[in-house]
C-alpha cells in the first residue's frame, strides 16, 4: 500500500519533560518521527514542553509549540493549525511520545477535539489504546484468545482489595490503571501493606482504579517488540530477556537482547502469541511491546501488558539491533507496508523482516538513591532508574563487563567484607547493587544453586558470571611480568577492563596495562551492526569493540572530530548534553568533516546509526575512548576531539586523553583544569579582581571549625570531587559543620572538604557564553526565581532577566568576557553568578562568582531555543578554528547578548517525588530534578504560569493560599500576601507568620503547626481546604513541621512553593490565568520575527 | 581441546574443541537463526554440510528428546563463537556437548565466527574439515579439497529410511505451552510421504491437520505408493543435489495429476525438475529463520525458515502450466509454486519451520484442502 494521500498535515506529540520512565528514548523516537514525515513531504506539526530535546529544533518540525503538553493547550494548537489549513487532512501522531501522548489522545477523542477539527489519530486509534491501557479490558481479551493471565481484579476501593487478596493469598501485586513505569504500583506480602500500597496507587490513577493481581514473583521475564503494518503484516524486531525476574519493573532490570534461554519452541509459542495479541488488541500500524513471564520450572506462560507505542524497550531494541522502531512506525502510520520501506543498513533488503543478532546486547539502569535520603532502594514492580547503559559484545560475558564499566559509578566491587546475614539480605531482595554482591557472593565460593535459591536469576546467567569470577582467579594467579599473552587476551575477551587487570596487579591507574596490551598485541577491533548477522553488505558503520580477529571499521582519510557523548542519563547530566552532542555532530558533518560518536546511552538520539558519520557504542572510559582514538588515527587522517559538550564524564577525561596524545579541540584542557581546580581558580580570580564568595579547603575537623568561622557563617560545605551538587549542606553554626565532617563523606587532603561562605538571600543568575578565545558573545543571562542556595538545575529561571538592574547585568558581561579571555575558551562556557539582594529588592551592588564551567550546559538548549541560534552548532566551529565573527558579527560590534525578542522563556525544573513517597521534597544546592519545560510568552507572569502547569503544578486561580515562613523571611512575606490577596484568596497561616501579616491588616485565618495541635495544617491540606502553599524552608534541618507539609501536599498534588521570590512570580502568574489567556505560539515564528543569523 | 577449521581455499582458523574428538569434513555452510540449534543439528537436510551458527551463544537451554527433527544430528561439524558448558531450561534433559559427543560430532567453537561468515557470504560456501588431531594446515587444506563436491551428489538416498512406516505423533500433543483447548485433528486422510530427509515436524503437521502419513523411502516407485491408496503424496526436504536424483523427478513424474502432491525443499525443487525446469545453486544459500517471503497472489508477507543452497530457475519453468506463488523479497528466488490444472504445489522454504517462525502453517491447511476437493 502506498502513502495516504488524504492527510497532509500531522501533528507529533512529545513526552513532555524527562521523568522517571519516560526519558530521552522519546526524544529519540519523536526526532526519528519528524525526521520520516518530513521527508516523505507531510507538513510536520510538534508539541512538546521540553525545551531540552532535539525534536523541538526548529528545522525538525514546519511548526514547533514548545507549550505545555495538557487538553486545553493541545485544543489550541489544534484549532491554530485547523485555521492556517482549514481543508487539509489533519492528523495526530500519539504513539511517539509515551504514556503522555498517548493519554493526551484519549482526552482529545473523549473531549471532542479530535472531532471539532476534524482530526484523526494514526498509529493507534482510541479503541485499541483503552483495550491496551485499561487493564481488565486486557486481560478479557488475551483470555478470549486462549492466552493465560495472572488472575486479578480491578478495585477502586481498599475493602474490596482486601477481599480479593485474600482470595489469591499474598503477596499481591498492586498496578494502578492508566500510570506510566509503574508509578504507585508495588507488592504487598500482608494486609497492611496492601492498604498502604493501595491507597497510593487508587491515589495515583487517574481514573482512580487499582489491579490486584496474583504474584508471579520469579518467574522469567521476556519482552517482545512488535511491528505490523495495515496489510497486516507483523514481524518481531527483537526478543530481550530480563535478567532480573518478574517482580522488578522492566526499566530497572538488567536485561539482555536477544533471548538466552528459550529454546526455538519456547520462543515461537510467545511470538505466535504476541501476534495474536497485537492482532487482537487492534494496533493498526507500528510498533509494540508486549512483556511476557514464565514459570522457571513448569513453563507457563503469562502475558504481563502491551504498550500500544514505542516505548523505552523499543528504542533499546532500536540500538541492539539496527532496526529503527519509530523511523518505521511513523512510515507505517502513513499507510506505507513493511516491503515497501528499504533496510537503511543492507540498503537492498526490506525492512520486511526480523532482525538477527550475531553477538549480544546487555542493558544496566542507573539508580541515584544517593540523591534521596530516606527513599525505599529495593526494586520492584515502580521503576526508580534514572537513565541506564547498553554494551554490545560477541558474548555475554563481553557485554555485561562492558556494560558495568559504562555506568560510571566510580565504585569499586568486592571491596569490603560483608557479614552473611546482609549479603543474604541484599541477594534476596532486588537492590540496585545486588549485581556487585552476586559477584562478591561468587568470590566467596557460593554456588550457582545457592544463587539461584536466592535471587531467582536464570541459572544460565548465574553461570556466566561465575566464569567471570573463574577468569578473575585465573588472572590473579600471574603476576604481570610473566602473565601470558592469551591469558591476556582471554581476560580481555571477557570483557575485563584494563582498571580490572591494574586492580587484580595492584597497580594505580591503567597506563601500564596498555602499554603491556600493546606489546602482547591484544587490541580491540570493531565490528557492525548490521541487522543481518553478516548476512549481507551493511553500509551504516555501526560499530561496537571486541575482541577477535577481523576487523570491519577501516578508518578513512577523511579529516574527523571524534565527539564523546555523556552516557547514561542521571540527575544533573541529562539530554540537554545530548542535545549538545548532536548539533556538534551534525554542523561538523555539514562542514565536510567526518564526524564520529562514542556514546553509550540507548536512549539518546546520538546514538542512532545515522546521527553521526560513525557510531562507536562504547562505554565512554579512558580505554575505550582512547582505543577508538588510536583506531581512527591510523588512517593518518587528523583527527580532533571534542570533550565540551557531554557534560561532566568526557570533561574528566580531557587530561588523561591529551596525556596519551590525544588531540582534544577547543577549550584546552589545562584551562579545564584550571576552572576546577579551586586554588588556582581562586588566584585567577583575585587576579581579574572578580568577587568571590570567601572559601577554604579543609581535611580535618579543626580547619573545618577554624576554616567556617574565617569565611563566615552560613556556610556551604561540599566534597571537593563531586558534581551535581552532591552532598552538599548549607550550614548555620559550628555544630552542623562538625556533624558534616564526621559522618557525611570521606576526606582526605588529596580530596579535601570545601567551605565556602554561603551567600544568603542573593539572586543567582546563571550565562551562557560562545567565545573564539577573543571575542565572545553572551548567548542569555538567566535571572533564577529561587535565589542561590537552590541548585541552578533545580530553580526556574527566565530569560530575559526581569529585575536585575542593568549595571549589574553589565557587571557580569564584563566578568564573562574576562573570564572567557583569561580561560582562552574556545567553544562554550557557563559562568553562574549570584547577587546577594541587600535590601530584598536585588539592589545590592555586588556580583558574586559561584562557578564557572568550561563547557556546554544544562541551559544550552533552553537559550538556544529563546534565541533561535543554535549555541552548540556555533560553539563546535569555533572550536575547528572558525571564528565567532562569521557567525554573529553584529552582536560582537554591538557587544550585545543573543536576542530573546518580545518574549519571556521560563524554564522550569520537574521532581521525581511521586516516585519516592516519603521523601523530603525540600529544595538545597543539591540537585534533584529529572527534567524540564519551558513556558513563553510576552509577559513573565504567564511564561512562568504556562512554565509551572508545563511541569504539572497547577496553579490555581481562586481558594487558600496556605503561607508559613521562617523569620529570615518574615519582613517580606507580608507584601506577598497582599498580592494573593488582591487577587482574591482566602489566607491561612502559622501564628508567627499570621503576626507579620495581620501587622499590614490584611485578614488571615490562622492555623496550628503539626505539633501544636488539631485540627492543624496537615489535616487542613488533607481535607483539601488549601489550594497553593507557600512554605519556605528554615535554613537549618527542616523541621519535622515543614517535611509533613510538603509530605502532604505531594501525596494531595498541591502546588508548594518553597522561596518568596518563586511565590512573587506565582501571583503574577495566577494574575495571567485569572486574566484567561491561552495564547500559544510556534517556535519558528518567535524567531522570524527577529534578526537571528542561522549557521 | 585444540581444534582447527581448514577451507578448501586456503584459509585457516584455530579454536577450542567441544564434543568428538576427531575429524570432520563437509560444505561449510552459515545459518543465521537465533534459535533452534537442536533442530538444525538433527535436520537431515545437513547431511554433509558443516554448519556456522551466527548466534554466538549455543547450547544454554541444553537439549531434549521432542525437539528432535531425526533420531541424530545429521551436521558433520559445528562452529560457534561460544558453546555454553551448562544448560539451563525446564525442558532441557541433556547438555548441547555431550548430546553432540555420544554421536561423535566434533565442535570447534571460540573463533571468529563473524568473519568466517563474511568470509563464505563474499566467495561462496566451500568444503571444510574440522579436525581436532591433526593440525598440519597444508594437510588439512589438502583433506578439504578432496572432499567430494556437494554439486552432483544424491544425498537423498544416503539419508532416506530403509523401510516404510506409519507416523503417530501429532504437533499440538507437542507444544512446550500447552495451548488450552487445541487436540490433534483425528485422521481424515492418507498421505504417503516420501523420505528424502524428512524433518519430524512435518510430520508432526501433517498429523497435526488430521493426516495419517505413511513414510515411505526415496526410491520408492510411484506404483508402490499409489498401492497404498493415498489421498496426497508428500515431497520432502531433504540433502544434497536436486540434479542426481532422477528417479525421484521420474516418480513425481508419474504421480502428477494421479494424486494431490505438496513439496517441500528438496521435494520442492524435485518438483520443479519433473515440470521441466532447472535448478542452480545460489552463491552461499538460505540458512535461517527471517526471510522474507511474498504471496504473489495476495501480497502477503510471511517470515519464513530457510534452508536451501539450490533453488529452481523461475524462467526454465512453463510458465503455461505453472504458477509462480511465493518469492523471497531479499534476493527475489523463487520460494513456491503452483500447477494451473493439477493438485500440485510445492514451497522452497520450511513451512513445518522448526526452527522458524511458524507463519507459513497455512500450506499444510491448503494441503488437506485440496485433497478434500479431490476426494470430491
Ligand atoms: N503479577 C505479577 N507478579 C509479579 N511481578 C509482576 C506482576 N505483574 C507485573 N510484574 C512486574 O512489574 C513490572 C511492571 O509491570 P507492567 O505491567 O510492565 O507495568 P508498566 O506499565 O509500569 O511497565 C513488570 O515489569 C514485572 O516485573
Ligand atoms: N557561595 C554560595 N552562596 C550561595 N549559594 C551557593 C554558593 N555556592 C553554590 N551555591 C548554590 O549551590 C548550587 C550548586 O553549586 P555549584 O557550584 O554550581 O555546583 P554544581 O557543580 O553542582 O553546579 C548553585 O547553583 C548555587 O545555587
Ligand atoms: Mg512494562
Ligand atoms: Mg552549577
Amino acid at each position: 500500500m502506498p502513502k495516504r494521500t488524504d492527510i497532509s498535515k500531522i501533528l507529533i506529540i512529545g513526552s513532555g519533560p524527562i521523568i522517571i520512565g519516560q526519558s530521552a528514548e522519546f526524544d529519540y523516537s519523536g526526532t526519528q518521527a519528524c525526521k520520516a514525515l518530513k521527508s516523505e513531504g507531510f507538513e510536520v506539526v510538534l508539541a512538546n514542553s521540553n525545551p531540552a530535546t532535539i525534536m523541538t529544533d526548529p528545522e525538525l518540525a514546519d511548526r514547533t509549540y514548545i507549550e505545555p503538553l495538557t487538553r486545553e493547550y493541545l485544543e489550541e494548537i489544534i484549532r491554530i493549525e485547523r485555521q492556517l489549513s482549514p481543508s487539509a487532512g489533519f492528523a495526530v501522531l500519539p504513539t511517539v511520545g509515551g504514556q503522555t501522548a498517548l493519554n493526551l489522545a484519549i482526552e482529545l477523542a473523549d473531549g471532542g477535539v479530535l472531532e471539532k477539527y476534524d482530526v484523526h489519530l494514526i498509529g493507534a486509534n482510541v479503541t485499541a489504546i483503552k483495550k491496551a491501557e485499561d487493564r481488565l479490558v486486557f486481560k478479557d481479551a488475551m483470555q478470549r484468545i486462549g492466552l493465560d493471565v495472572p488472575k486479578s481484579a480491578l478495585v477502586n476501593n481498599l475493602k474490596d482489595g482486601l477481599e480479593f487478596a485474600g482470595k489469591i493469598g499474598f503477596p499481591v501485586i498492586i498496578r494502578p490503571s492508566f500510570t506510566l513505569g509503574g508509578s504507585g504500583g508495588g507488592i504487598a506480602y500482608n494486609r497492611e501493606e496492601l492498604m498502604e500500597v493501595l491507597a497510593r496507587g487508587l491515589d495515583f490513577s487517574p481514573v482512580h482504579e487499582a489491579l490486584i493481581e496474583e504474584s508471579v514473583l520469579g518467574w522469567k521475564e521476556f519482552e517482545l517488540e512488535v511491528m505490523r503494518d495495515l496489510a497486516d503484516n507483523v514481524i518481531i524486531i527483537c526478543s530481550i530477556e530480563n535478567f532480573d525476574p518478574m517482580g522488578v519493573h522492566t526499566g530497572d532490570s538488567i536485561t539482555v537482547a536477544p533471548s538466552q534461554t528459550l529454546s526455538d519452541r519456547e520462543y515461537q509459542a510467545m511470538r505466535d502469541a504476541a501476534i495474536q495479541v497485537i492482532r487482537e488488541i487492534g494496533v493498526e500500524t507500528g510498533g509494540s511491546n508486549i512483556q511476557f513471564g514464565i514459570h522457571p520450572q513448569t513453563g507457563r506462560m503469562v502475558v504481563i501488558e502491551m504498550n500500544p507505542r514505542v516505548s523505552r524497550s523499543s528504542a533499546l531494541a532500536s540500538k541492539a539491533t539496527g532496526f529503527p522502531i519509530a523511523k518505521i512506525a511513523a512510515k507505517l502510520a502513513v499507510g506505507y507496508t513493511l516491503d515497501e520501506i528499504r533496510n537503511d543498513i543492507t540498503r537492498k533488503t526490506p525492512a520486511c523482516f526480523e532482525p538477527t543478532l550475531d553477538y549480544v546486547v546487555v542493558k544496566i539502569p542507573k539508580w541515584q538513591f544517593e540523591k534521596f535520603p530516606g527513599a525505599d532502594e529495593n526494586l520492584g514492580p515502580q521503576m526508580k532508574s534514572v537513565g541506564e547503559v547498553m554494551a554490545i559484545g560477541r558474548t555475554f560475558k563481553e557485554a555485561m563487563m562492558k556494560g558495568i564499566r559504562a555506568l560510571d559509578t566510580g565504585k569499586r566491587v568486592g571491596g569490603s567484607k560483608i557479614e552473611p546475614k546482609i549479603l543474604t539480605q541484599r541477594l534476596v531482595t532486588p537492590h540496585p547493587e545486588r549485581l556487585a554482591y552476586i559477584q562478591y557472593a561468587l568470590r566467596q565460593g557460593h554456588t550457582v544453586k545457592q544463587l539461584y535459591k536466592m535471587t531467582s536469576i536464570d541459572p544460565w546467567f548465574l553461570y556466566q558470571l561465575k566464569e567471570i569470577n573463574d577468569m578473575q582467579l585465573e588472572l590473579e594467579k600471574h603476576p604481570m611480568e610473566s602473565v601470558p599473552a592469551e591469558i591476556v587476551r582471554e581476560v580481555k575477551r571477557h570483557g575485563f577492563s584494563d582498571g580490572r587487570l591494574a586492580g587484580a596487579w595492584r597497580l594505580q591507574g591503567q597506563e601500564k596495562v596498555r602499554h603491556l596490551r600493546k606489546k602482547l598485541g591484544v587490541k580491540p577491533v570493531y565490528k557492525r551492526v548490521d541487522t543481518c548477522a553478516a548476512e549481507f553488505e551493511s553500509f551504516t558503520p555501526y560499530l561496537y569493540s571486541t575482541y577477535e580477529d577481523e576487523d570491519e571499521a577501516a578508518p578513512t582519510p577523511k579529516k574527523k572530530v571524534i565527539i564523546l557523548g555523556s552516557g547514561p542519563n542521571r540527575i544533573g547530566q541529562g539530554i540537554e548534553f545530548d542535545y549538545c552532542c548532536c548539533h556538534a555532530s551534525f554542523a561538523l558533518r555539514d562542514d565536510g568533516y567526518e564526524t564520529i560518536m562514542i556514546n553509550c546511552n540507548p536512549e539518546t538520539v546520538s546514538t542512532d546509526y545515522d546521527t553521526s558519520d560513525r557510531l562507536y557504542f562504547e562505554p565512554l572510559t579512558l580505554e575505550d575512548v582512547l582505543a577508538v582514538c588510536e583506531h581512527e588515527s591510523s588512517s593518518g587522517a587528523p583527527v580532533g576531539v571534542i570533550v565540551q559538550f557531554g557534560g561532566q564524564t568526557p570533561l574528566n577525561l580531557s587530561l588523561p586523553l591529551k596525556a596519551a596524545g590525544v588531540n582534544i579541540i577547543g577549550t584546552s584542557p589545562e584551562s579545564i583544569d584550571l576552572a576546577e581546580d579551586r586554588k588556582r581558580f581562586n588566584r585567577l580570580l583575585e587576579e581579574l579582581q572578580i568577587p568571590q564568595a570567601p572559601g577554604a579547603m579543609v581535611a580535618s575537623v579543626d580547619e573545618a571549625i577554624a576554616g567556617a568561622s574565617r569565611v563566615g557563617y552560613p556556610v556551604l560545605v561540599r566534597p571537593s570531587y563531586v558534581l551535581g551538587g552532591r552532598a552538599m549542606v548549607i550550614a548555620y553554626d559550628e555544630e552542623s559543620v562538625v556533624r558534616y565532617m564526621k559522618e557525611a563523606v570521606e576526606y582526605s587532603h588529596d580530596r579535601p572538604i570545601l567551605i565556602d561562605h554561603f551567600l544568603e538571600d542573593a539572586i543567582e543568575v546563571d550565562v551562557d557564553a560562545l567565545s573564539d578565545g577573543e571575542d565572545v558573545v553572551i548567548g542569555g543571562i538567566m535571572q533564577h526565581i529561587e535565589e542561590a542556595g537552590i541548585h541552578s538545575g533545580d530553580s526556574s529561571c527566565v530569560l530575559p532577566a526581569v529585575d536585575i538592574p542593568a549595571k549589574l547585568l553589565d557587571k557580569m558581561r564584563e566578568y564573562t568576557f574576562k573570564l572567557a579571555r583569561a580561560l582562552k575558551v574556545i567553544g562554550l562556557m557557563n559562568i553562574q553568578f549570584a547577587i546577594p539582594r541587600t535590601n530584598g529588592n536585588g539592589n545590592g551592588d555586588k556580583v558574586y562568582v559561584l562557578e564557572v564551567n568550561p563547557r556546554a550546559s544544562r541551559t544550552v538548549p533552553y537559550v538556544s531555543k529563546a534565541t533561535g541560534v543554535p549555541m552548540a552548532k556555533i560553539a563546535a566551529r569555533l572550536m575547528t578554528g572558525r571564528k565567532l565573527r562569521e557567525f554573529l558579527p553584529e552582536f560582537i560590534e554591538r557587544r550585545a547578548d543573543l536576542d530573546t525578542g518580545h518574549c519571556y522563556y521560563v524554564k522550569s525544573p520537574v521532581f521525581p517525588w511521586n516516585k519516592f513517597p516519603g521523601v523530603d521534597t525540600v529544595l538545597g544546592p543539591e540537585m534533584k530534578s529529572t527534567g524540564e519545560v519551558m513556558g513563553v510568552a510576552d509577559n513573565f507572569g504567564q511564561a512562568f504560569a504556562k512554565a509551572q502547569i508545563a511541569a504539572g503544578q497547577k496553579l490555581p486561580t481562586k481558594g487558600t493560599v496556605f503561607i508559613s515562613v521562617t523569620d529570615h523571611d518574615k519582613p517580606h512575606v507580608a507584601e506577598v500576601a497582599r498580592k494573593f490577596a488582591d487577587l482574591g484568596f482566602h489566607l491561612v497561616a502559622t501564628a508567627g507568620t499570621a503576626d507579620v501579616i495581620e501587622r499590614e491588616k490584611l485578614v488571615v485565618e490562622r492555623v496550628y503547626k503539626v505539633k501544636e495541635g488539631r485540627p492543624n495544617v496537615v489535616d487542613l491540606i488533607k481535607g483539601e481546604r488549601v489550594h497553593l502553599i507557600i512554605n519556605t524552608p528554615h535554613g537549618l534541618e527542616p523541621w519535622f513541621d515543614e517535611q509533613a507539609i510538603r509530605r502532604a501536599a505531594v501525596n494531595a498534588r498541591i502546588p508548594t512553593i518553597t522561596t518568596l521570590a518563586a511565590a512573587r512570580a506565582a501571583a503574577e502568574g495566577i494574575a495571567a490565568l485569572q486574566r484567561g489567556e491561552l495564547k500559544v505560539r510556534a517556535l519558528q515564528k518567535l524567531h522570524a520575527e527577529r534578526t537571528t543569523r542561522t549557521v | 581441546m585444540q581444534a582447527m577449521l581448514a577451507l578448501e581455499d586456503g584459509k585457516i582458523f584455530r579454536g577450542k574443541g567441544y564434543g568428538a574428538k576427531g575429524e570432520c569434513y563437509g560444505e561449510v555452510v552459515f545459518n543465521t537463526s537465533i534459535t533452534g540449534y537442536q533442530e538444525i543439528f538433527t535436520d537431515p537436510s545437513y547431511a554433509g554440510q558443516i554448519v556456522v551458527l551466527t548466534n554466538p551463544e549455543i547450547g544454554n537451554y541444553g537439549t531434549n528428546a521432542e525437539d528432535n527433527e531425526a533420531t541424530r544430528p545429521y551436521i558433520e561439524g559445528l562452529i560457534v563463537r561460544e558453546f555454553s558448558r551448562v544448560s539451563s531450561n525446564w525442558r532441557s534433559q541433556q547438555v548441547a556437548e555431550e548430546y553432540l559427543e555420544q554421536f561423535k560430532i566434533p565442535v570447534l567453537a571460540d573463533i571468529d565466527t563473524r568473519s568466517l561468515v563474511r568470509h563464505l557470504r563474499d566467495n561462496g560456501v566451500m568444503r571444510g574439515v574440522i579436525s581436532t588431531i591433526d593440525f598440519d594446515p597444508d594437510k588439512l587444506i589438502a583433506k578439504a579439497r578432496s572432499i567430494p563436491k556437494m554439486d552432483g551428489t544424491d544425498l537423498a538416498k544416503v539419508v532416506t529410511t530403509k523401510h516404510p512406516y506409519v507416523w503417530e505423533v501429532g504437533e499440538r500433543s507437542h507444544e512446550p505451552i500447552a495451548v488450552v483447548g487445541v487436540k490433534d485433528e483425528p485422521p481424515r486422510f492418507h498421505v504417503v510421504a516420501y523420505d528424502y530427509g524428512i524433518k519430524q515436524n512435518i510430520l508432526r503437521k501433517l498429523r497435526g491437520e488430521g493426516c495419517k502419513v505413511t513414510v515411505v523411502p526415496a526410491q520408492t516407485p510411484a506404483e508402490d505408493v499409489l498401492a497404498l491408496k493415498p489421498d496426497g503424496v508428500f515431497l520432502s526436504n531433504g540433502p544434497g543435489d536436486p540434479e542426481p536424483c532422477q528417479y525421484a523427478v521420474d516418480n513425481i513424474r508419474r504421480l502428477m495429476g494421479r494424486q494431490p502432491i505438496f513439496g517441500i525443499c528438496l521435494g520442492h525443487q524435485l518438483t520443479g525438475i519433473a515440470l521441466g525446469g532447472k535448478t542452480y545453486k545460489l552463491k552461499f544459500g538460505h540458512h535461517g529463520g527471517n526471510h522474507p517471503v511474498k504471496q504473489l497472489g495476495n501480497g502477503k508477507i510471511e517470515i519464513t525458515a530457510h534452508n536451501h543452497n539450490f533453488a529452481v530457475d523461475p524462467d526454465s519453468l512453463p510458465q503455461s502450466e505453472v504458477e509462480l506463488t511465493h518469492m523471497d523479497l531479499n534476493d527475489n528466488t523463487l520460494e513456491g509454486m503452483r500447477h494451473r490444472n493439477l493438485p500440485l504445489f510445492s514451497v522452497q522454504y520450511h513451512p513445518e519451520a522448526s526452527p522458524g517462525p511458524h507463519d507459513s502453517h497455512y500450506l499444510f491447511k491448503e494441503f488437506t484442502k485440496m485433497m478434500e476437493e479431490w476426494k470430491g
